[in-house]
């Protein structure tokens, strides 16, 4: 079965098996990556779960926890993803109208971004480390306010570590995907015709900046009222 | 829709024969070859999940616990639990039967995203290599349900082995679901609406919903499991003011929408076998259809009813008590559907009705006692024992397993061209219908009268219960020995089937048995409702 | 099917709000708003998540499909900790 649209012509080489047209291709790849990104999105939520319940079990001890929190590396990472998001998006933008130079650059720029907050996360938590704040590895805050119980604090940190460190697994696999479509656009593999795997990749990027839109109020921000 | 051919000949070329070798079966993005590929690891899978099943029925013929330690016991209905549940019943009629005809009944030429179709069963060998492993060099004791703080901190064995595998498992799960979803979205045939489909597509993308929405989150609370494991930190332990319960939510929010991934597409198999068998429009189809939906939102609508004695709170036990009733109700309309489908309809009784038969009863009464444990204060009494494992058996195996057995004896033909057998199938059916019926019966008596599960030596008044369990376990073994053998006959020595031998007018029998590579010929454009036999009495059977 | 392309102006706009809005929210931080605080944060990251959602990856253009898709994750996720919270919140409620 012929799968070109026109008699005669010769289908785009990105055109794949099952699909009559690169349209159709398209839609469907990036319902695809929506559809995976849910996934992604639920498995956060299971960890958004925990930390909705003890917060609320013990809002005491996470208040005192996300005291020991580097609030300023926090708001400039913030910061750094927002930027990043941007860059992405005049990228994907660029890949929109076939520019393949511009698709580079945005998209290094985006990575100098990526890299710059995986670098200010390392710096934190070597600052946790050499504060005792990382669970299991010689962990030790006291504390005397009233509510507060340690071990609590603990499980706060418990689970600031594992949800920024999923959190930055995921720029990490993010860092690799936008490196692999910088690489394919400088062989000049994205044209306005075809440019969906950078729209994929885009949306891939901007959901891992939305968790971390969450994840800043929630760990940093817990009410830094002098009480 | 024309009538196929009745010529019973092979094509020429079709998906079997067009490449040889190792290599294009292992590299191939073929969906029909993948679905074979399923279907040799589902069912190796299967029998090593038999075995445990054998040992547990052995070590529980006698009251004393005298064939194996307990902590052997508790090793064996682990890994019987696990394998079966995540490397046998999740993929079983997705993986096989779905990946095979989904793409044929829409009318395309393959899966949306093929090659993640074949990333999907290579993560499922791989899973599955991983916790055959485990299992070989000392098992995992946790129970397929990982409870914490056992699995984090007390138990020996292997648990954070045998959890990455799973893990490798669940993605496999969901890559087959985003297939589904975005193949059923997408790729249908022209002409091909939403309300013209075949009722097994409502179902798999049901199926598919539910394999995108769950499996993550209880990969997020293995995974936490297995941190908590290693560093000998987390958050489920008391000493930090940790809950266990909270392992329970997250586990139970996918692992009881899971028993409906493995029941939706069982029941889409039966839709197709009971419109084949009687000749007839499914009653209600948009009942049927609505009911895969609603099976699949309220699914995730009652997983605390697993917890209702591990100390969440009567009000929250109360809500998921509610929600269970509920969930039952879409369950009961398909099955009254199915009924009154087969009211005045032309039954055949070939293998395949008598397996959608079997479904229909058995899961019946599987549902009607799971209303039993819904009821808080009848699972007081019953909770944790054979009353509960009677339930799930009578679903997972007297629906789901008999489903899958149906589906691969009403496909075979166009899968490889060849009939089976029908005298031995039909013969293997009653066995297997006797044989489930003996093994699992007993369990509601022995559960109702009180022996707990999951212990490997009970009071001696149970016994003779368990005996006539365990007689019912070999004559079931015989009963599934029995299809391996004469299906593998008939790949070389069957009748060759004809394109439809079923006549049936689902889309995938207008093509040729076994089909080519990409399916169709030509891109079928679809005229009419499904299961329009009214308008085709020239259909009929050829075998 | 035609893509809609983005005026550059709306992504600095879009970029600008959502820097905006973090700044803002952390100055909340130290204002005492009692429980409000929480409520002022979340309401404060659902909006910046609603800018990148919508005009980053272009949901407001997309077919009605992926924002049905979106949807029923808000939905779900939603559903899962507010069954759990159900559990928590009324453990301690007279039986």
């Amino acid at each position: 079965m012929s799968h070109s649209t026109e008699a005669g012509t010769v289908p785009h080489p990105a055109l794949q098996v099952p699909y009559r047209d690169l349209d159709q291709q398209r839609e469907t790849a990036t319902l695809g990556m929506f559809v995976f990104l849910l996934t992604e999105l639920m498995m956060f939520g299971g960890l958004f779960c925990a930390y909705l319940v003890y917060r609320t079990l013990y809002f005491p001890s996470f208040q005192e926890g996300s005291k020991h929190m580097d609030l300023a590396i926090g708001a400039v990472n913030t910061a750094v993803l927002i930027c990043s998001s941007l860059t992405m998006a005049l990228g994907v933008q660029a890949a929109q109208k076939g520019r393949s130079k511009a698709i580079v650059s945005w998209m290094a720029v985006t990575l100098l971004f990526g890299c710059t907050f995986l670098v200010l996360k390392g710096v934190e938590y070597y600052q946790h480390w050499r504060a005792h704040e990382v669970p299991g590895l010689g962990f030790d805050l006291a504390s005397s306010t009233a509510g507060v119980d340690i071990a609590r604090v603990q499980l706060f940190f418990v689970l600031y570590f594992i949800m920024t460190g999923l959190h930055a697994l995921h720029m990490l696999i993010g860092i690799g995907l936008v490196t692999w479509i910088t690489i394919c656009a400088g062989k000049g593999r994205y044209t306005e015709g075809y440019h969906n795997p950078v729209e994929n990749v885009g949306l891939y990027w901007h959901f891992v900046d939305l968790v971390w839109i969450y994840l800043f109020p929630l760990l940093y921000l817990i009410s830094r009222t002098r009480t | 829709m024309s009538a196929a051919p009745t010529a019973a000949v092979h094509p020429r070329e079709h998906y079997l024969n067009v490449d040889y070798g190792i290599r294009s079966w292992l590299l191939t993005t073929d969906h029909k070859r993948i679905a074979i590929l399923y279907m040799i690891s589902v069912t190796v899978m299967f029998f090593i999940g038999g075995i445990f099943a054998t040992l547990i029925r052995l070590e529980l013929m006698t009251p004393a616990g005298d064939l194996v330690t307990s902590d052997t016991y508790n090793k064996l209905f682990t890994m019987h639990g696990i394998v079966m549940v995540f490397f046998f019943l999740i993929p079983s009629v997705p993986a096989v039967i779905g990946n095979f005809v989904l793409p044929m009944m829409v009318g395309a030429r393959d899966m949306a995203f093929p090659k993640i179709n074949l990333l999907s069963w290579y993560l499922y060998v791989i899973g599955a290599g991983i916790t055959l492993y485990c299992i070989t060099i000392g098992g995992v004791d946790t129970g397929w349900t990982f409870y914490t703080p056992f699995s984090t901190t007390y138990s020996n064995t292997y648990v954070f082995g045998s959890i990455v595998g799973i893990l490798f498992a669940g993605f496999s799960s969901i890559f087959t679901g985003l297939n589904f979803i975005a193949t059923i979205h997408k790729l249908r045939a022209p002409g091909l609406t939403w309300r013209r489909m075949q009722l097994f597509l409502w179902s798999n993308y049901a199926t598919g919903v539910i394999m995108i929405l769950g499996t993550p989150v209880v990969a997020i609370a293995l995974i936490l499991v297995a941190v908590e494991r290693v560093w000998h930190i987390g958050i489920f332990n008391p000493a930090l003011g940790g809950d266990p319960v909270l392992f329970q939510h997250l586990f139970w929010f996918y692992s009881h929408p899971a028993v409906y991934i493995m029941v939706l597409p069982a029941m889409g198999v039966v839709s197709e076998l009971v419109t084949t068998f009687s000749r007839k429009r499914v009653f209600g189809y948009e009942f049927v259809a609505a009911a895969s939906i609603a099976i699949a939102v309220f699914g995730f609508l009652v997983w605390g009813h697993h917890m209702f004695v591990a100390g969440i709170s009567l009000y929250s036990a109360l809500l998921f008590s509610i929600m269970s009733y509920l969930v039952a109700i879409p369950s009961a309309v398909k099955v009254f559907n199915w009924t009154a489908t087969l009211y005045k309809g032309a039954i055949s009784y070939r293998t395949p009705m008598l397996y959608a038969f079997g479904f229909i009863g058995l899961f019946t009464m599987g549902g009607l006692t799971g209303l039993f444990v819904a009821a808080l204060g009848v699972d007081i009494h019953v909770t944790d024992t054979y009353f509960v494992v009677a339930h799930f058996h009578y679903i997972m195996v007297g629906g789901t397993v008999m489903a899958y057995l149906g589906a691969i004896h009403y496909w075979w033909p166009k899968m490889f061209g060849r009939m089976y057998p029908e005298g031995w199938a039909k013969l293997s059916a009653g066995i297997i219908f006797i044989g489930f019926n003996v093994t699992f019966f007993p369990q509601f008596l022995l559960g109702y009268l009180g022996m707990p599960r999951r212990y490997h030596a009970y009071a001696p008044e149970f016994q003779v219960l368990n005996v006539m369990s365990t007689a019912g376990a070999s004559i079931l073994a015989v009963g599934y020995m029995l299809p391996l053998i004469y299906l593998l006959w008939s790949l070389r020595y069957g009748e060759i089937a004809p394109a439809n031998p079923w006549g049936s007018t689902g889309l995938e029998w207008q093509t040729t048995s076994p089909p080519p590579t990409h399916n169709f010929e030509e891109t079928p454009v679809v005229t009419e409702e499904a299961y329009a036999y009214d308008k085709h009495p020239e259909m009929e059977f050829v075998a | 099917m035609a893509e809609h392309t983005v005026p550059k102006k709306i992504y600095a706009a879009i970029w600008a709000t959502l820097l905006a809005m973090t700044l803002i929210t952390t100055l909340v931080a130290f204002v005492d708003l009692g429980r409000f605080n929480t409520v002022v944060a979340l309401a404060i990251a659902t909006f910046k998540a609603s800018l990148v959602v919508l005009f980053f990856m272009g949901a407001k253009y997309t077919p009605r499909l992926t924002r049905v898709v979106i949807i029923c994750g808000i939905f779900f996720l939603g559903l899962l900790l507010a069954f759990s919270m159900v559990d928590y919140l009324t453990r301690l409620w007279p039986a």
